[in-house]
């Protein structure tokens, strides 16, 4: 996008514009998920429990609740107790909010030679997994600045939670990582190109259940119900945000949902195919970029709904597990980690490891051989777009962009580079 | 005309400044909670520099062990201070300007050891700009297996990569042993 | 021989700035030791000055900054990997034993460790 912005105008120009673009892009469907997810939580809760209000309140499908919370907020008084510590209480949600704002960087949603990503990275699994756990440190800010013993022990809580959480988490997310050779989530996503029997869910059956792993382990980091131990409000009042209101507060909401889309979106890429639907739609309709720019844009288009269509189901599930199963103790939660997810991860994964050796090129538990279509289509594209920005942490542009732009031949040595040595491995 | 900007160079002015304020930020401050936040930050921008030298997977690396760990000392921070919970432990100004002038000596020192070497300057624009983006996280990987990809006379990593891994699980159970709770006993000594 | 501190902006930076980062890192991590009562500030002085030699192996490790055959490649990468998981090992044993310590005298000041002064 730099380079299209560097035709018209100066290139730092160019760079911020481009930059400025991704990010609202960004904030936007952040922002946008918050509300959606408001709403969708509302009308979830009470479907599933009886509860009358949202079925009834105002506005086509009670739309003008969610606009009278977001009201509220904003008119609500800015409180801060007596005691805290008002530097590191006011810095708390943002930090929060920061950390699961920028997880939605290195997403792809949609892949293809020109990828739909803010920041195109080589390491993009890792960095997820990385950014997603600083986090909980705005909380634990959060939790220790108030001076109130419930924020202290919802802090403490969820401290112990998702530091466990992330060894099954990482775990899981190894799986398919392994199985495509490459950490790249572009790479991985195109890998599971054609068709639903491609997705690494249904690729063997040890993949199958790491998935079922992984949504629990990404349900207890992100402390969903039943794990949510921090804002156990029948024990704590309301957690680590007790002494928080008004627009601070909403920015942990928003966080938390935030969060909630992130790990759904990782998910989709890393086991349900990502952005290629169940039916390989897009190549039938020879939406692709070997038939031009645009069909690969429509392709792109249609790649991104189906993302966010995953996500939003991940999403939408996680609240039906918040509004149906009881809460968990804290000694249960850990237990939950260490006794049953991590040793049921480690096996899975060795079993995968062993079932790449058994079965090689095969999908749909060994059923099926790999279509050459999902080969081609993660082989082919540049191994660093000219799209994608610097690795730095605010989306901006970087040497990598300056030296991919003008040549593409250390782009192109770099692949046969990767696939050689991935050929080596095999 | 003024030359454009070398936005890497922008991003290493950037990233140094917030790891060296914060830096500074923890010898200076004297509450073990803050102390812990400005680790932290100051962690993250060594991670952003590291980004900028192109060392990308060590620097998500840094992201999620160090920065991770440090976060698991933050904790630990908050727990063993619960008893008073904004304790601070000050040192004397003695002390404090005695540390300060050795750590300026030092500093002195080191700096001058930096600069003196005139290859060490940076390369010219035309020349960076030439040298190829090049993917670590192969490499990285395969050197860790003791197949090295891009230096193929050198030797590989694997036998300290085991010992590493050896390493870990010991200090695991060792770590684990030592901080187990046991039944309380008399405190020892005044 | 380009001078240091001028076109830092238009230039590119070389080991030399990231010596010097590297050396301020270290710097603060040895007054932090020297200075900090509290066994966590001290770890904390440790984590800095790992920290400030990791930046010195990744300077001389990457390509852009300096590309003369003397550079030690993706061995200043590996290096500091190494680091930064004994790092973690050494964070996790120094915690146990603040934690033991705190459990015998119910406080982390390492001032207190005086039992074996005879």
């Amino acid at each position: 996008m730099a380079q299209f912005f560097s035709d018209y105008t100066w290139p730092w120009l160019a760079y911020t514009l481009a930059a400025l673009v991704h990010i609202a892009l960004l904030l936007n469907l952040v922002a946008v998920a918050a509300l959606l997810f408001i709403w969708l939580e509302r009308k979830i809760s009470a479907r599933i429990q009886d509860r009358l209000g949202p079925t009834r309140v105002g506005g086509k499908f009670g739309w003008l609740q969610t606009l009278a919370d977001g009201l509220k907020l904003l008119t609500k008084e800015d409180l801060m107790p007596g005691g805290a510590d008002a530097f590191l209480f006011r810095l708390a949600p943002y930090i929060s909010f920061c950390a699961s704002f920028s997880v939605f960087m290195a997403i792809p949603f949609a892949g293809g030679q020109y990828p739909f990503v803010a920041i195109h990275l080589n390491v993009a699994v890792f960095f997820i997994l990385a950014v997603l756990g600083l986090e909980v440190f705005g909380v634990i800010l959060a939790g220790y600045s108030s001076a109130s013993k419930w924020s202290l022990f919802g802090a403490m809580r969820e401290a112990a939670q998702v530091v466990s959480y992330e060894v099954p988490l990482g775990l899981c997310a190894v799986v398919p990582v392994m199985l495509a050779g490459s950490m790249d989530l572009v790479y991985i996503g195109d890998r599971q190109a054609g068709g639903f029997w491609n997705w690494y869910l249904f690729h063997d059956p040890f993949t199958f259940i790491t998935f079922w792993v992984y949504f629990t382990c990404a349900t207890a980091s992100v402390n969903r119900a039943p794990f949510d131990l921090a804002e156990a409000e029948s024990e704590l009042v309301a957690g680590f945000h007790t002494e928080y209101s008004g627009l601070r507060w909403s920015f942990f909401f928003m966080a938390e949902y935030g969060s909630m889309l992130a790990v759904s979106l990782f998910a989709a890429i890393l086991f349900l195919g990502g952005w290629h639907g169940p039916l390989p739609l897009a190549a039938w309709l020879d939406w692709t970029f070997d038939h031009g720019f645009w069909h690969g844009i429509a392709g792109n288009v249609l790649g991104t709904l189906n993302m966010l269509a995953k996500g939003i189901t991940g999403a939408a599930v996680m609240m039906w597990i918040r509004w149906t199963l009881p809460r968990l103790r804290i000694d249960q939660v850990i237990t939950t980690c260490l006794k049953y997810c991590v040793p049921i991860a480690a096996v899975m994964f060795l079993g995968a490891a062993s079932w790449q050796y058994a079965m090689p090129g095969r999908t749909f538990f060994g059923l099926v051989g790999l279509s050459p279509a999902a080969y081609q289509l993660a082989e082919l594209r540049p191994t660093v777009d000219t799209e994608s920005t610097a690795p730095t942490k605010d989306g901006s542009p970087d040497r990598e962009e300056q030296s991919a732009a003008g040549d593409e031949d250390p782009v192109e040595l770099q692949s046969s580079v990767a696939i050689m040595t991935r050929d080596d491995q095999r | 005309m003024e030359p454009p900007i070398y936005w890497p160079s922008f991003f290493f002015l950037l990233f140094s400044a917030i790891a060296c304020a914060f830096a500074v930020a923890v010898v200076l401050s004297a509450n073990i909670v803050r102390m812990a936040f400005y680790l932290v930050m100051s962690l993250a921008g060594t991670a952003g520099l590291f980004f900028v030298a192109g060392a990308d997977f060590v620097g998500a690396m840094q992201l999620l062990i160090y920065v991770g760990g440090t976060l698991v000392l933050l904790i630990f921070g908050v727990m063993l201070t619960s008893q008073d919970r904004f304790i601070s432990m000050k040192t004397n100004s003695f002390e404090m300007g005695m540390a300060a002038g050795i750590g300026a000596c030092l500093l002195a020192l080191l700096v001058w050891a930096a600069v003196s070497v005139p290859e060490w300057r940076g390369l010219d624009r035309a020349t960076a700009e030439a040298v190829p983006l090049q993917p670590t996280a192969t490499p990285i990987g395969m050197g860790l297996l003791g197949v090295r990809v891009d230096a193929p006379d050198k030797s590989g990593y694997l036998l300290i990569f085991e010992i590493i891994s050896v390493h870990l699980l010991v200090v695991l159970i060792g770590a684990a042993y030592l901080a187990r709770t046991r039944q309380r006993r008399r405190p020892m000594a005044g | 021989m380009q001078p240091l501190l001028a076109n830092l902006l238009t230039e590119p930076v070389g080991v030399s700035h990231y010596l010097i980062v590297g050396a301020v890192l270290f710097v603060c991590g040895v007054l932090c030791m020297a200075t900090k009562r509290n066994a966590l500030g001290i770890l904390m002085g440790i984590e800095l000055v790992l920290n400030g030699s990791n930046l010195n192996f990744i300077a001389f490790g990457s390509p852009y900054l300096r590309n003369d055959p003397g550079t030690i490649g993706l061995d200043g990468q590996l290096m500091s990997l190494f680091v930064i998981v004994l790092a973690a090992a050494e964070a996790a044993v120094a915690l146990a034993i603040a934690l033991n310590f705190y459990n015998s005298f119910s406080s982390i000041d390492v001032d207190r460790a005086d039992q074996l002064q005879g």
